[in-house]
């Protein structure tokens, strides 16, 4: 991918030279090419992601007109203990997934590197992930049913008591996160399996003849060289993860209690529920604050964007 | 790709290799992601083959327990109500013809509109020469960044000033422009291609537009197809959007149905044959998309997610 990239800004410079050479500017045609997305730039994503920030400022229930009361929201989100719980619903859906999914993920990609490279393999473990959010939640809504559900059938044929999934405190986050694991695992090995694709097997060969154990290789050598895909991963993971909010408004609606409300389905609830559109402004700003976060200290502290391949 | 590229000595090595138990049990390994992956699916068809009654008491029969159509005759509305209720169905009325219709709509119209406007856009961002070109391409691709939800809540107040929540117009407006993503794509393609065709054009007084379309588009067919699938499958998918804004009934999409389907569910046990055989219904162009272009899609993911 990196070579992709490269190549690209080559052929972009040694291209360029002979238009530039005419001393001529595109920019009326330019102007027209890029006039509607242009438009959809502005209309529905600049000026909505500044009156996002406006409007959390507001007191503001769709009826009538915002009213400006400054920092109000966030000082109420602040001692929201809903607010805090969600957060922290949301980090522990967040950790589970991450902590889950990557491994699971490594551990295929390298299985595809060794083993099995087939098209068929690949394309069986990315099925789940083509499907919507909306089936994957109803369809594990049925294998996980505490009374006549396949998985719970055979955790009693394994002489352990049933497992209310959805329906119980303790469960109902792990099983959220369980289902997206199931349904992004194949999604996220085939990426890592083309980082593994992209570095060159000289560099192994090389490993092999200096004697390396397979372990030392992987530390070593895939590691490394793995970590710009594998921080790139770990951030579309992250942000990905932040925002669960279709498997969780289809099986559990924040329930049992608020074991399973997590932030986006209560900024949901705020905004579309109780129509109160500041508040709900407000908490989004704060997610989006939280994601900005995660994906700068990503970056800085998995140093994605240099590869020691070059 | 990447993905296609196998260098001659590790393709060596695996002919080399005979069977181990470490190999097998990589294998076996192998085996069970996918028994993981795609098993489920089976699980859906048997289920909708079934009937209500029949399940509680053969939880484990690999087999359709009382195979039966009656789940699919709910779904596409042949049964009649009392029918519905005896087979442990709603008997409410579910006008899925009408949400697969609107499935189809929303998700082609945002599709062309969304690949066409985006190569547009990506056109003048990787051949065309003008001021500001890298900072606009910049603000764009920043714009990736935003999650979703942010902008949803101020667009739904949008399309509500404007009247058109529960419109298909309301439905399709937010995507039809572009998508940061589209741009992004198509950029790498076009900055790729050759400009000796176009230069050769150029000459002859062709004008931007003719090299687009008649140059451009035509040589960068297959990328634009595989983005337009990715594009429709991601939009068929789409639950959050529609479910704000396209909550009446005449332009309710297939996600959002299912979402009603299972809530109508009579006290009690859901209609677990009938709520499947929706499932089903509404996985199938996907289904059918990936058994067509299978091999397409599962190669342009190791490009489409390193951005």
């Amino acid at each position: 991918m990196t070579t992709l990239t490269r190549n690209a800004s080559r052929t972009e410079h040694s291209v360029h030279r002979p238009l530039k050479r005419r001393g001529q500017s595109d920019l009326k045609i330019a102007l027209l090419f890029i006039a509607p997305a242009m438009i959809g730039f502005i209309v529905f994503y600049l000026v909505p992601t500044l009156r996002g920030i406006y409007l959390s400022f507001t007191e503001y229930s769709i009826l009538g007109d915002p009213t400006w009361i400054g920092t109000a929201n966030y000082e109420a989100i602040a001692k929201d203990p809903l607010f805090w719980n969600a957060l922290a619903v949301t980090a522990q859906y967040v950790l589970i997934n991450i902590v889950l999914q990557t491994a699971l993920a490594l551990g295929l990609a390298l299985l595809m590197h060794r083993v099995a490279k087939s098209t068929l393999i690949r394309g069986a473990l990315l099925l789940p992930y083509l499907m919507a959010n909306v089936i994957a939640a109803l369809l594990w809504f049925w294998l996980l049913d505490y009374q006549i559900g396949i998985v719970n059938y055979f955790i009693e044929a394994f002489g352990l008591p049933k497992v209310a999934f959805f329906g119980s405190e303790e469960w109902a986050i792990p099983t959220q996160a369980l289902i997206n694991t199931w349904r992004h695992m194949g999604y996220t090995a085939l990426l890592l399996f083309a980082g593994l694709q992209a570095i060159p097997s000289h560099v192994y060969e090389v490993a092999n003849l200096d004697g390396a154990s397979p372990w030392q290789t992987f530390r070593k050598i895939t590691m490394p060289l793995l970590r710009p895909v594998l921080a790139l991963v770990l951030i579309v993971t992250v942000i990905g993860s932040f925002q669960v909010f279709d498997t969780v408004a289809v099986t559990t609606m924040g329930g049992p209690v608020n074991a399973s409300r997590v932030l986006q389905f209560y900024i949901y609830q705020k905004a579309f529920t109780e129509s109160d559109f500041g508040y709900g402004s407000a908490l989004a700003v704060i997610l989006f604050v939280i994601l900005a976060l995660v994906a700068f200290i990503q970056m800085k502290f998995l140093k994605g964007n240099e590869s020691d391949l070059d | 790709m990447t993905t296609a590229k196998v260098s001659a000595p590790a393709r060596a090595t695996a002919r080399r290799r005979t069977f181990t138990w470490r190999r097998g049990g990589a294998w076996l390994l192998v085996a069970l992601a996918v028994a993981v992956s795609v098993l489920p699916f089976y699980w859906i068809l048997r289920t909708a083959l079934s009937t209500n009654g029949a399940l509680a008491g053969n939880a484990t029969n690999l087999l359709p327990a009382d195979f039966n159509l009656g789940a699919f005759q709910r779904v596409f509305g042949l049964q009649s109500p009392e029918e519905a209720v005896a087979q442990g169905g709603s008997g409410a009325q579910i006008d899925f013809w009408i949400y697969l219709r609107n499935s189809v709509l929303f998700a082609s119209i945002t599709t062309t509109g969304a690949v066409f406007f985006s190569a547009m856009a990506a056109y003048a961002f990787a051949r065309l020469r003008w001021r500001g070109r890298n900072l606009v391409f910049s603000l764009f691709l920043a714009t990736m960044m935003v999650p979703p939800i942010f902008t949803a809540l101020p667009n739904f107040l949008l399309i509500k000033n404007l009247g058109l929540l529960n419109t298909m117009v309301g439905l399709v407006l937010p995507y039809i422009f572009m998508t940061p993503f589209a741009i992004f794509f198509l950029r790498q393609f076009f900055l790729n291609m050759s400009r000796e065709v176009e230069e050769a054009a150029m000459l002859d007084g062709a004008k931007h537009l003719r090299i687009f379309f008649q140059i451009i588009l035509p040589n960068a067919a297959a990328p634009i197809a595989t983005l337009a699938l990715l594009t429709f499958i991601g939009q068929w998918n789409e639950y959050f959007w529609p479910l704000l804004v396209g909550q009446d009934e005449s332009v309710r999409v297939l996600t959002v149905g299912l979402g009603v389907f299972k809530s109508q569910s009579p006290q009690g046990a859901p209609d677990w044959s009938g709520l499947m055989a929706a499932t089903l219904v509404s996985a199938l162009p996907v289904l059918i998309l990936f058994a067509i272009f299978g091999k397409k899609i599962v190669n342009s993911i190791g490009f489409s997610g390193i951005k």
